[in-house]
């Protein structure tokens, strides 16, 4: 359609037009990015940026730009040298030696010594930090005792022998140790600023760091940003890192899509058909060490002393299904619960996970009448999440599958996520709830000592003799595959009792530009940026 | 004069020690807390924490020793923002949410004062009804709708705006935040103004000056317009305030770095000197917003001023 516009009114909008574009054209002036910085979506505000107590996976991302521990992760989730270019290990596997680089330093240019480290280790598992990771070095000698406040912080079994030697002491041969290293809370801290800052020490202008990066400026719910370290042993490709605060997912594409962003931190599942169409260079998903799973309280009814009942309802869920529809692929389907690929373990499986679906169907109705239901009693029951679009689908299914399958009546129950969290460590109104898992390291024991029967995760309070002490004898040997085959006996335990239902395993889902060269997928999904470089090919923004 | 402003600044303070005692003890009530966790803690750190923040002591202690610290104007440490002082975080995001909130203020109210206006000279007539439609779908579209589509057509489409960011609020920056803002209360001042038109416009006063022969546009612009206002600015005090201390949505969604996400994201953290720092603050520009209302209120009609 066509107005013929004449005279002067064609000239004012003319001129209306002509002032828009001018307006538009200096407002859009900045829109393209400088070429030297790597602009990361990295999902929530991070909570801290002291090693020690970062929790969430956003700040971790950050401080594994800011530090460097002795080893680092590798490309198959293994460890690597980093801040140690070796170590070895005693025959009985119980005593560590760490050799430093010759070449460390702070990002204030001090000289980095063992004694740094051995305070990171020490003020880690002191109460007082306040770190949610102290409980990984309880290998560590009297690490135990003092997260429990019995013995002081320099009882820990970590000497710095001299300056650039580190030597740990475990009380049992721990083969997870080195990778233990890599995470945040074995880092080392500059003892000179915390003890002239405090707690406010990890804030820009003060915060010195041994990475390849260091804080330049920190904006509260915005973004975090860092600058290449002058002093870290080798320059880093990339001039500047911004972390972004992606809160919201659909927006956190939108400004991928903008050219806006290098990599996201995650994607919109509902979207992820669509991604793959739009860029399939750009999507890049790979198996995550985490599990998403059911923990049925074992201390109440109607779970309780029913381990035929407990195995009925997970035979009948099809984790295929939930896997590729509910969850569009962005998951893999769990029939164990440590993740496949894990080092150290070749996860079992649960015999009837080949069965054909009549015959498990069969048996699982055989179990569930074993237990005590059938068609004029059904089992009426309770799945409780905390409010989210994801885990109301998931639950959805799951109880469409067992009311398809068995007749169960299952009542979906969503609370706010304090609340669910408060519900679920009391173990006083749950039944079956979810819950998830992200490994801290890439070990199996990551996984199963959750599950112990003192664990504080343990939130089904699940306590089988079998499994605790699998659990302590695989922690007290030295030999691999004997340690093996006892975390094998363990996981076989959870299949065979059933505390807990795995759903799936987790990927790690994110968008990558295609300028952003070096980006190398693995299982704990830690992506250095210092390993990473940016093209600058025209036409990228 | 005087008096007024002394009775009404005491009142306003009651008014928020009210607020802060009623916050203190509504917070608390909420099942869970900062300690509860995904990743649980072992007790003797989860004692330590406990200890850092007073979470220990009995309830009336912490709530004295909270108020007693308010009134030395320190807000407290927040709980999830490990190291930051409640002070600090709205210190850090106040200048963000003010400039949004004040500039969509000005996009929103003379333009929507005059939509409104326009409106109400024909009720019914084909200008009404288009300017109803808008409004209506101002007010009922909501944020979270509009602000994805802006971002869809302007950023990644035309690419003529940044899709979200915030870089120490420049000009481009500001534009989508703005409109996505400004929308639903220009929508909403369209239809206030209109009704108050309409209302003064069939006042025994207006009949007289139209007795009189006034023009009509003399009569809207010179006589109509002050009692016609008055809606107008009644809804301005919890709207300032409101728009001032941030939007959860629109921050979110553009990576704003004000203090809106605060009220939400701390509520949901148990952040609960956070939570209730912003609540005192928004609290305190509504006791003010309010009270500029009600002066401004004796300006545009005798019959109301404070004696």
């Amino acid at each position: 359609m066509s107005i013929a516009l004449t005279g002067p009114k064609l000239g004012r909008m003319r001129a209306a037009l002509w002032f828009t574009t001018l307006l538009l054209s200096t407002l859009c002036a900045d829109v393209s990015a400088a070429a030297d910085v790597l602009r990361i979506g990295n999902g929530p505000e991070p909570e801290t940026l002291d090693p020690h107590r970062v929790e969430g996976v956003s700040a971790g991302n950050i401080v594994r730009d800011l530090f460097e521990g002795l080893t680092a992760v590798g490309d198959d989730g293994s460890a690597i040298p980093a801040a140690a270019r070796s170590w070895e290990v005693s025959d009985d596997g119980r005593v560590y030696r760490f050799h430093l680089r010759d070449d460390l330093r702070w990002s204030n240019g001090d000289t980095v010594v063992a004694a740094d480290f051995v305070f990171g280790l020490q003020r880690s598992v002191t109460p007082d930090t306040g770190s949610s990771f102290a409980r990984m070095f309880e290998p560590v000698r009297n690490a135990a005792a003092i997260i429990d406040g019995r013995l002081p912080a320099h009882r820990l079994g970590v000497q710095a022998v001299d300056a650039r030697t580190l030597q740990v002491t475990l009380d049992a041969p721990t083969p997870a140790l080195p990778g233990m290293l890599a995470h945040p809370s074995a880092f080392p801290v500059h003892r000179a600023s915390l003890s002239a800052h405090g707690s406010g020490f990890a804030r820009p202008g003060r915060l010195v760091s041994n990475g390849a990066y260091r804080l330049a400026g920190w904006v509260v719910q915005s973004h975090v940003e860092l600058e290449r370290n002058p002093h870290y042993r080798a320059a880093a490709a990339i001039p500047w890192v911004r972390y972004l605060v992606t809160e919201d997912i659909h927006a956190e594409l939108q400004r991928f899509r903008a050219g806006e962003l290098d990599i996201t931190y995650e994607i919109p599942p509902l979207q992820a058909a669509r991604i793959r169409r739009e860029y399939p260079g750009a999507l890049r998903i790979a198996p995550y060490l985490g599990v998403y799973y059911y923990g049925l309280n074992l201390t109440r009814a109607p779970f309780a002393g029913k381990p035929a009942l407990r195995q009925a309802l997970s035979m009948v869920i099809d984790r295929q299904v939930l896997a590729d529809k509910v969850l569009h692929g962005l998951a893999l389907p769990a029939w164990s619960f440590v993740p496949p690929g894990m080092h150290a373990l070749e996860a079992p499986r649960p015999d009837w996970q080949d069965w054909t679906p009549t015959r498990r169907q069969a048996e699982a109705l055989r179990l569930y009448r074993q237990a005590g239901y059938g068609d004029e009693r059904p089992l009426e029951v309770e799945i409780r999440y905390n409010t989210h679009e994801s885990h109301r689908r998931v639950a959805t299914v799951v109880a469409a599958m067992w009311r398809q399958a068995l007749g169960v009546r299952t009542r979906l129950v969503n609370e706010e996520f304090k609340v669910f969290l408060h519900k679920r460590r009391l173990r006083r109104e749950t039944q079956a709830f979810r819950a998830a898992w992200m490994a801290d390291f890439n070990d199996p024991m990551s996984f199963l000592g959750i599950l112990h029967s003192e664990h504080g995760k343990n939130d089904s309070g699940w306590v089988d003799a079998g499994f605790d002490a699998a659990l302590m004898r695989a922690a007290a040997t030295a030999e691999p595959a004997v340690r093996a085959n006892l975390l094998a006996a363990a996981e076989r335990r959870i299949l065979d009792d059933v505390p807990v239902i795995p759903l799936y395993f987790y990927v790690s889902k994110h968008l990558v530009a295609p300028r952003v060269r070096g980006w190398r997928d693995n299982p704990l999904d830690y992506h250095y940026s210092k390993d990473l470089a940016l093209d600058r090919a025209p036409g990228d923004r | 004069m005087a008096l007024f402003l002394l009775r009404r600044t005491i009142a306003g303070l009651l008014t928020l020690l009210a607020l802060l005692t009623l916050s203190f003890f509504l917070l608390r009530a909420a099942p869970g807390g900062p300690l509860d966790r995904e990743r649980s803690l072992p007790p003797q750190i989860e004692a330590a924490i406990a200890a850092q923040y007073h979470l220990d002591e009995p309830l009336w202690r912490q709530y004295l020793r909270y108020t007693a610290d308010v009134l030395r104007g320190d807000l407290g440490p927040s709980f999830q923002y490990d190291g930051y002082r409640v002070i600090d975080l709205i210190a850090a995001g106040l200048p963000a949410s003010l400039l949004l909130g004040a500039l969509a203020l000005l996009v929103a109210v003379p333009p929507g004062v005059v939509l409104g206006f326009a409106a109400a000279q024909r009720p019914g007539g084909w200008r009404d009804r288009i300017i109803a439609l808008f409004s209506v779908a101002g007010v009922s579209v909501p944020n979270f709708v509009v602000a994805p589509l802006l971002v869809l057509v302007f950023a990644v489409s035309l690419a003529w705006l940044p899709a979200g960011g915030w870089r120490d609020g420049s000009g481009q920056d500001l534009v989508l935040p703005v409109i996505a803002l400004a929308l639903p209360q220009l929508a909403y001042v369209a239809r206030l103004a209109r009704a108050g038109m309409i209302e003064a416009l069939a006042a025994p006063f207006m009949l007289t000056a139209r007795a009189k022969g006034l023009p009509p546009r003399l009569l809207l612009w010179r006589h109509a317009w002050r009692p016609a206002l008055l809606p107008v600015l009644s809804y301005l005090g919890p709207a300032a305030a409101g728009l001032m201390t941030g939007s959860v949505v629109v921050e979110q969604i553009f990576g704003i770095p004000g203090i809106g996400r605060h009220f939400v994201q701390g509520a949901l953290n148990r952040d609960y000197t956070l939570v209730l720092g912003v609540v005192l603050l928004y609290g305190a520009l509504i006791v003010v917003f309010n009270l500029l209302v009600d002066v401004l209120y004796g300006l545009l009609d005798p019959r109301l001023r404070p004696s």
